[in-house]
């Protein structure tokens, strides 16, 4: 049996909306990136050009939950439809989080680069690089499995979220150590871990997006479940 | 006796439909139909024109012995005891099952004789009982406070969602167990479907009520369960959350979200 509506127009509206979310959790996924490379390499100018987007990831929200609410006033959706626009309106609130972390991190940066403290600074910028990388990565899946409604890929978004939180973990400890050693190094040192903080956070904002994925297919509710739970749900 | 799969252990069998099937001639309508409907619940009956839901509604109360070449084969147990072979009066049974249908099929009588026709065939009242009978039916089909000052008019004279309730008040005038409803809203306006789902709601707590529509949505409105039916097949059975948020077969998911080509 066809996969398509007896209504094109509705098929037509699904996968516009679908679309833009991926849109959307493009833009994010950039603001992130270019979040990490202000980071890393100082950049006030690309730190200003994060904050700017974060203008247009707000609009696409705000877009997006209109012709939500238009498809569902008009359709009266059911199923797996339903299930879809239910876990979109979720996504998308996801996303523009995501791009408030990006936004914080390129505050962060303005703030390190204002009060002078870049160019002294031996922070373990290469371990946060490290941990953003994981967190962009699962992002990035997460949106590639949304995008073919794959929830095995969903699965392993699920799996690998404990590694970043690990990375968070060992980089609080090792920004710890640093202030032991050098209160000169506090106030900074206590930017990472907001910067730190806001990476681990886009992680679990990858992670939410997984379960939604599994729940547009599966229709189960994985949130708050084990790994085993997902895992038997996705079978 | 053995249940159904589908239904809750938690809810009071009222029907067990058993190796239900129903022929037209030597058109197979119904194939082996398994089902149980839960006492005091509303069961929808969904499915494309043609897939038997409204023939295995007129079988409840053998609607279909009207006509010589319409069989059914099988039980339908209603608290124990097959209505197909049963030896009680036919005219008993559609007394305990009340059924009320697309079109508003008002006598041609007065409003009151209308609620008060069917009661006489079972009952002899005294007037003042009988008035009591007649006021109760309506005010239960939520008619009784436009009527109540024109109760010796024709019933005719009414809207058509006024006389679908007529209807309603009617069939449950004779105090029946459980009552069938064949597409009861889909000659009226969103007003009077609005009132006749109102009415839905309220009559479960004394009714098994049963409701074939061709409207998903007043089937995920007004019911608590719902089968879906497929050219003589009932292909799933299931709490109306369940079926109409995640059914288990695709082939209920492709009808409720109108990808059935």
């Amino acid at each position: 049996m066809s996969d398509k509506h007896l209504s094109t127009q509705f098929d037509a509206e699904l996968s516009g909306i679908s679309s833009r979310v991926l849109e959307m959790g493009g833009l994010v996924e950039s603001q992130v990136a270019q979040a990490l490379y202000a980071l890393t390499q100082f950049s006030g100018d690309t730190a200003s050009q994060v904050l700017q987007q974060e203008e247009r990831v707000n609009r696409m929200e705000v877009e997006i939950d209109r012709d939500l609410s238009n498809i569902i006033a008009r359709r009266q959706p059911t199923a797996r439809d339903l299930r879809l626009l239910i876990a979109i309106s979720k996504t998308i609130a996801n996303l523009e989080r995501v791009g408030d972390e990006a936004a914080r991190i390129a505050r962060t940066v303005q703030r390190l680069i204002n009060t002078g403290v870049s160019s002294r600074l031996r922070l373990p910028v290469a371990d946060l690089q490290f941990e953003a990388e994981l967190a962009i990565a699962q992002l990035r899946k997460s949106l590639d499995a949304f995008a073919r409604l794959d929830t095995s890929k969903a699965l392993e978004v699920l799996k690998q979220d404990d590694q970043i939180d690990q990375e968070f973990d060992g980089l609080l400890r090792k920004l710890i150590t640093y202030m032991m050693e050098d209160p000169r190094m506090i106030s900074s040192s206590i930017d990472l871990v907001f910067v730190a903080k806001a990476i681990e956070r886009v992680g679990d904002h990858a992670k939410n997006l997984a379960e939604a994925i599994i729940y547009i297919v599966k229709g189960t509710d994985v949130r708050h479940s084990s790994v085993q739970a997902v895992e038997d749900a996705v079978r | 006796m053995d249940r159904a799969v589908d239904l809750p252990t938690t809810e009071k069998v009222k029907i067990s439909v058993r190796d239900l099937n129903f022929f037209y001639g030597s058109f197979h309508a119904l194939k082996r139909i398994h089902l149980d409907i839960p006492e005091r619940k509303v069961t929808a009956f969904i499915g494309p024109s043609g897939c038997g839901k409204s023939t295995l509604l007129r079988t409840f109360n053998r609607m279909f012995e009207l006509y010589p070449e319409q069989r059914a084969e099988g039980a339908i147990n209603i608290d124990g005891e097959n209505i197909l072979k049963t030896k009680m009066d036919v005219s008993l049974i559609r007394a305990r099952i009340g059924m009320v249908f697309q079109k508003p099929t008002p006598f041609p009588m007065s409003i009151y004789d209308n609620i008060a026709f069917g009661v006489r065939l079972f009952e002899t009242l005294p007037r003042v009982e009988m008035d009591e009978r007649v006021e109760w039916a309506l005010k239960k089909a939520a008619l009784w406070n436009e009527v109540k000052d024109k109760l010796a008019q024709s019933g005719s004279g009414l809207s058509g969602g006024q006389q679908q309730r007529l209807c309603i008040a009617r069939g449950i005038a004779i105090k029946p167990e459980v009552l069938l409803l064949d597409e009861p809203c889909s000659a009226l306006d969103p007003i009077s479907t609005g009132k006749i789902e109102e009415l839905i709601h309220e009559l479960k707590a004394d009714y098994t009520v049963m409701i074939v529509t061709h409207n998903m949505q007043q089937a995920a409105r007004c019911s608590d369960y719902t089968a879906y039916m497929y050219l003589g097949d009932l292909v799933e059975f299931g709490a109306t959350t369940d079926v109409f948020m995640k059914p288990k077969k695709k082939d209920t998911e492709d009808y409720i979200t109108g990808r059935f080509g």
